[in-house]
């Protein structure tokens, strides 16, 4: 038997999953302020010059805001987007309560210099653990980094279960995702707590609509801090990639066999 | 220099050659590893023998069958020594480097492609810059494939410890594959197409070569944008798979810049394409300017040849 509730206007079924269909399911949905991915890179004496670049919430984020919303939807709960960063970070997290999060927090503390995934998961843990978070959802990497070290190491340093990369997620009797594993993709049961990155999968991010952007005018950033220790890996310097050797090129489809050849004699690829 | 420690990269139930690599990128690094095998039938630790290496400790147990990544984490954690670890940079073993890095409050470096002493290097904001770092205490590295040579084998001593871990994930249902064609983020050889190719159906022609090359079939932004039938898990680029294949070949793809992040450090590219300007020639090794429709039969009857 589930009864229909009402969470911000959306109409929620409340199966097993929340128990008594009271307790309330605590989300929290990790966000990141990167650049543009259409940004060109600058690199000025050895290091990048962000100074000229539009900046934005990291694509996959987003699909993880989708996931988080999904679940308060089929089970009822709160989703808290929660960031780490300074002030100029608001602007993502306005963003992700236009599109229906419900509270917004953002973790800084003026003396952290330089984090390493060490210090900058400590202190994301700290405050998940705060928040009372049953279920973090996050991007299955950042478009600045790439790592996609945050939701393992996350998960690990709360002993959560974690499974990375989604590309869909369902709930029924607790929440089963599909993810890629060698030689095809599996459907995966996960108990909670648990840390899941999302993929671009099946998820579409929703449009914001006007309520949801008047919502997040007038939306309150919680700001906290949190102990970080110090960084043992410090970035010493950037450079662009190198440049190739210019490479050979042909104006007639009948250079395909001698590429072909290439590939073969000079390349060694094939 | 505290100890290093190479876990072996392990795929179809075997030690993937990746593994030699990551035994020369620690050789860069100043270190002699010890190498850690997971594995459910600890006789597949006998070619994980490596020159330059040290002993071989096989971590066996039935829980390395299917990878879960706590499991997996607390029984390495258990068998591997104190030290700065070196893992593969595929998306299983990145995972895992997380998850012991965190394990054992300890900073993790992913996707390192030049190795410096203790200064590590790696490719930022998809490849367009390149960012150098330095360590000053243990780390876990993980290294992309195709940068380091193979170190040589040699002999193994290999020691075996049954150890397990607790599975918190349970597999329900595997979906296997429909086609036998690898995925763009497993293969050596990648394949790609773009709107240039005019429709999704003639996306054939690439499998076509595909097959004889025993390569991927990936597509550009544009290209899963625009056609349904060609899905999100074949893209190639910023908002899909990055890669570092032997060879790309890209066909209709002008080489936007979120696709060239994609896939720039590939060690061959080949481009074709009727626009002579298209920016993807700036990093093809190999261009052709000309149709696909004109170039792919002729590539097709000369790799078919080549390769019987």
């Amino acid at each position: 038997m589930s009864k229909i509730r009402f969470i911000n206007g959306f109409p929620v079924a409340c199966p097993s999953l929340c128990g008594d269909g009271e307790q309330m399911v605590e989300i929290v949905v990790l966000v990141k302020r990167v650049p543009d991915t259409n940004a060109r890179i600058v690199v000025d004496d050895g290091k990048v010059d962000l100074s000229m670049v539009k900046w934005v919430m990291s694509p996959y984020d987003e699909f993880a805001i989708e996931a988080a919303l999904k679940h308060r939807e089929a089970t009822g709960g709160k989703v808290t987007a929660l960031t780490l960063g300074s002030g100029d970070c608001d602007k993502i997290l306005k963003d992700a309560k236009a599109i229906g999060v419900d509270e917004l927090v953002r973790v800084w503390d003026d003396s952290w210099a330089e984090q390493d995934s060490n210090s900058l998961q400590t202190v994301l843990c700290e405050v998940i653990l705060e928040l009372g978070a049953q279920v973090v959802y996050c991007g299955k990497a950042a478009a600045d980094t790439g790592a996609g070290s945050t939701c393992p190491g996350v998960a690990e340093r709360l002993g959560w279960a974690s499974i990375s990369n989604i590309t869909d997620i369902a709930f029924e009797n607790g929440i089963k995702v599909t993810c890629p594993l060698e030689g095809g993709s599996a459907k995966v049961g996960i108990p909670m707590p648990a840390v899941i990155s999302c993929d671009k999968g099946v998820f579409k991010v929703r449009k914001p609509n006007v309520k949801g952007i008047m919502m997040a005018k007038r939306a309150q950033v919680e700001v906290r801090s949190a102990s970080a220790p110090a960084a043992t890996v410090s970035i010493i310097s950037h450079s662009l990639p190198p440049q190739k050797p210019k490479g050979k090129k042909y104006d007639s489809a009948d250079s395909a066999g001698e590429v072909a050849r290439l590939l073969r004699d000079e390349a060694n690829v094939i | 220099m505290s100890e290093t420690i190479v876990i072996a990269e392990i795929n179809n139930g075997k030690v993937a050659d990746v593994t030699a690599e990551l035994v020369s990128a620690v050789v860069a690094y100043g270190g002699r590893p010890t190498i850690i095998v997971p594995c459910v039938d600890s006789s597949i630790a006998d070619g994980a023998g490596f020159a330059g290496a040290g002993r071989v400790i096989a971590c066996k147990d039935s829980m390395f069958a299917s990878y879960d990544a706590a499991g997996w984490a607390k029984a390495l954690d258990v068998v591997t020594p104190a030290g700065t670890i070196f893992v593969a940079a595929s998306p299983r073993s990145k995972d895992l480097a997380a998850r012991i890095a965190a394990r054992r409050n300890l900073p993790v470096v992913q996707d390192v492609v030049a190795i410096d002493g203790s200064k590590l290097t790696s490719p930022v904001y998809s490849g367009k810059a390149m960012q150098t770092v330095s360590v000053s205490a243990d780390v876990v590295v993980s290294v992309r494939a195709n940068i380091f040579a193979a170190a040589a084998s040699a002999p193994a001593d290999v020691s075996v410890i049954d150890q397990s871990g607790d599975v918190l994930t349970a597999v329900e249902e595997f979906l296997a594959r429909a086609s036998e064609r690898l995925d763009v983020a497993e293969a050596n050889i990648i394949i790609s197409g773009g709107r240039g190719m005019a429709s999704p159906e003639n996306f054939s022609h690439l499998e076509r070569i595909a097959d004889i090359l025993g390569a991927a079939v990936g597509a550009s932004r544009a290209a899963v944008d625009t056609w349904d039938e060609i899905p999100h898990r074949m893209q190639v680029g910023q908002t899909g798979k990055t890669v570092n294949p032997n060879l790309y070949i890209a066909v209709g793809i002008s080489g936007a810049i979120q696709h060239l992040a994609g896939m720039r450090s590939s060690k061959y590219i080949v481009a074709i394409n009727k626009d002579a300007d298209a920016p993807i020639f700036q990093y093809a090794d190999y261009g052709i300017v000309a149709t696909w429709q004109e170039t792919l039969p002729i590539l097709e009857k000369s790799l078919s040849a080549m390769m019987s």
